[in-house]
């Protein structure tokens, strides 16, 4: 079973009710932060991470030596990740997206793997959370790759909760693609209440079930919940604002830590989701 | 003419909020959303469309089905994992949210059953506000062409500014560091990091100013809502400071942020509010270090006469 926590729009919540949900599961669960751009999740869970792993993609190197310059590793990358002007070939590593249509092309045997670092895949234990994230390397541009490699983590005999990455683009959608249910974080603001609406778009198209959770349920207007009911989107859960929420996750706390009443509607959320 | 990009890193942490007052504040300058796939702006600034354009970019890669053997060399080839094989049909299944349009497959295909047809992944829009051209644009959901579709409105400002002798380039940015946030960053004069006062603001501003400098851009910081947690908001300014980065100001906690989101107007035309006052000092300090900037330019196309 695979819960994924996605909202649209950035800083709703998203990590809160993630590492929560991970925190009010019965048993052993598995917490996978998908927002490799910027991996929240450890902040509060605080998991020991034993493990660390270098994740790198594919990318050409081309032994000058046997090059006979004759353009078809040009001729086939369409991202313009190699060039070539007379004698001179030149790659551009970070166009590269890993295609290997170049070296299928290469009649010459030119051209050898080397590869790009794309970030870091650190996992340990939380309690009984076994906790995954990535961190991508600043200057990478492409979160996709190490998303997927995050996400090839996931164990199929435990629940697991997927923190995703904002927006509505392929790192979302890829975040998104193998849950069970999503979870869609909002608040009752206009931007809120419009990427809501380009989130649950993209999960209609995909035919995913999906709830929605209003953070700060009572600073801004009652359009967003006037929707769920319109789109017959459950409402599963309001946060109303609470200075001591935003406090204790300022110091890295984690929602229920502040708030243990608000354990047993997580709890309850976790065995309806679940059943 | 100067551009300035505002981000964050975190997502909500008030980048759109301080965008739509600035637009206010600013004069003669051309509104940019770079945050193609989940664009705010124009819920503040009631843009009304001046044109609306088809975005293309890349390609995608379509199985004709008839002519399709069933090989599964394409399956073989395909490293994003995009194709399948139906195997009662005996054809192969093109994921296109999976493509990302390489063309391997069809360059391989041995009975040419592929073709690649070009992408239409987003529209995008030249708006008048009453604050000034806004280009904006919607990436269609799913799509991964978010960095070019940036780079693209980008140049349309330029343009724009361009022909209309405008001062300055106001982008609004999207949230993480990946490829539309470094799209955002290309030829920009300096970037203002709005964040917030929690270890994850914390977190994802050094993420964000380690990419600035990365691409050798001067960055300012403020910090929102920093009256949330006035502790943490001072260790982020020492953080800040030695790194060598100027936090311009704080903006406190002010629920006037949210009832003007609601009613459509930049928080700063609230002239009483305590954010509105706070983003004035914002403004006013920023207007200098960017005079400052003019100069150094200045100074540098001087020497090249």
């Amino acid at each position: 079973m695979q819960i994924a926590v996605a909202s649209g729009k950035g800083g709703t919540g998203k990590t809160i009710v993630s590492t929560s949900l991970a925190m009010c599961a019965p048993d052993l669960v598995q917490y996978l932060d998908c927002d490799v751009e910027e991996p929240n999740g450890h902040i509060s869970l605080k998991p020991d991470l034993v493990t660390s792993e270098r994740c790198t993609v594919i990318i050409p190197q081309i032994l000058e030596g046997k090059c006979t310059y004759c353009g078809k590793c040009r001729d086939i990358c369409r991202f313009n990740a190699i060039t070539l002007f007379a004698n001179t070939i030149m790659t551009f590593p970070e166009m590269c997206h890993s295609c290997l249509g170049c070296f299928r092309v290469c009649p010459e045997d030119a051209i050898v793997r080397s590869e790009r670092e794309i970030g870091m895949l650190e996992s340990g234990m939380a309690g009984n959370i076994s906790f995954v994230h990535g961190r991508m390397r600043v200057g990478e541009a492409m979160a996709v790759p190490l998303l997927k490699a995050v996400k090839k983590k996931a164990d199929k005999d435990v629940l697991v909760i997927i923190d995703a990455p904002p927006g509505t683009s392929c790192p979302f959608v890829e975040a998104i693609s193998d849950a069970d249910y999503v979870i869609l974080v909002t608040e009752p603001t206009p931007f809120g209440l419009h990427d809501l609406k380009l989130a649950a778009e993209v999960l209609r198209n995909f035919s995913k079930p999906c709830g929605v959770i209003i953070n700060r349920a009572d600073l801004g207007d009652a359009r967003v919940e006037q929707w769920c009911q319109q789109e017959n989107i459950p409402v599963l859960l309001k946060i109303p604002f609470d200075r001591k929420i935003a406090e204790g996750y300022a110091r890295g706390q984690c929602l229920v830590e502040v708030r243990p009443d608000l354990r047993p509607s997580l709890q309850a959320l976790i065995e309806e989701i679940c059943a | 003419m100067k551009e300035i990009v505002i981000l964050s890193g975190k997502g909500g942490t008030g980048k759109t909020s301080l965008v739509g007052s600035l637009a206010y504040l600013a004069k003669n300058k051309i509104l940019v959303d770079c945050d193609v796939d989940a664009a705010d702006l124009h819920l503040l600034l009631d843009p009304k469309p001046r044109s609306s354009h088809e975005f293309r970019s890349g390609v995608k890669a379509k199985v004709i089905s008839d002519q399709c053997s069933g090989c599964g060399i394409c399956v073989d080839l395909c490293q994003f994992e995009a194709i399948t094989m139906d195997l009662v049909g005996r054809t192969a299944l093109m994921n296109p949210l999976s493509c990302e349009g390489c063309g391997v497959c069809a360059h391989f295909c041995p009975e040419q059953a592929i073709v690649l047809e070009e992408n239409y992944c987003g529209d995008w829009f030249i708006s008048d506000t009453d604050y000034g051209p806004l280009v904006h644009a919607q990436l269609f959901a799913g799509e991964e062409n978010s960095g070019k579709l940036v780079s693209f409105i980008k140049r349309q400002a330029r343009e724009l500014a361009e022909q209309t002798g405008g001062d300055l380039i106001l982008i609004d940015g999207a949230p993480g560091i990946g490829c539309p946030v470094i799209a955002s960053l290309s030829g920009v004069d300096m970037v203002l990091a709005v964040t917030e006062p929690s270890q994850s603001g914390w977190h994802d501003l050094e993420r964000v100013l380690d990419l600035a400098l990365h691409f050798r851009l001067q960055s300012f910081v403020c910090i929102n809502k920093w009256d949330l947690h006035p502790e943490m908001a001072a260790s982020i300014e020492i953080a800040c400071v030695e790194r060598g980065i100027e936090v311009l100001g704080r903006i406190p906690f002010d629920p006037t942020v949210i009832q003007c989101q609601i009613q459509g107007t930049p928080v700063v035309c609230n002239e009483q509010s305590p954010a509105a006052v706070a983003i004035r000092k914002i403004w006013q300090a920023l207007g200098v270090r960017q005079i400052s900037l003019c100069k150094e330019t200045r100074g540098l196309g001087s020497k090249k006469a």
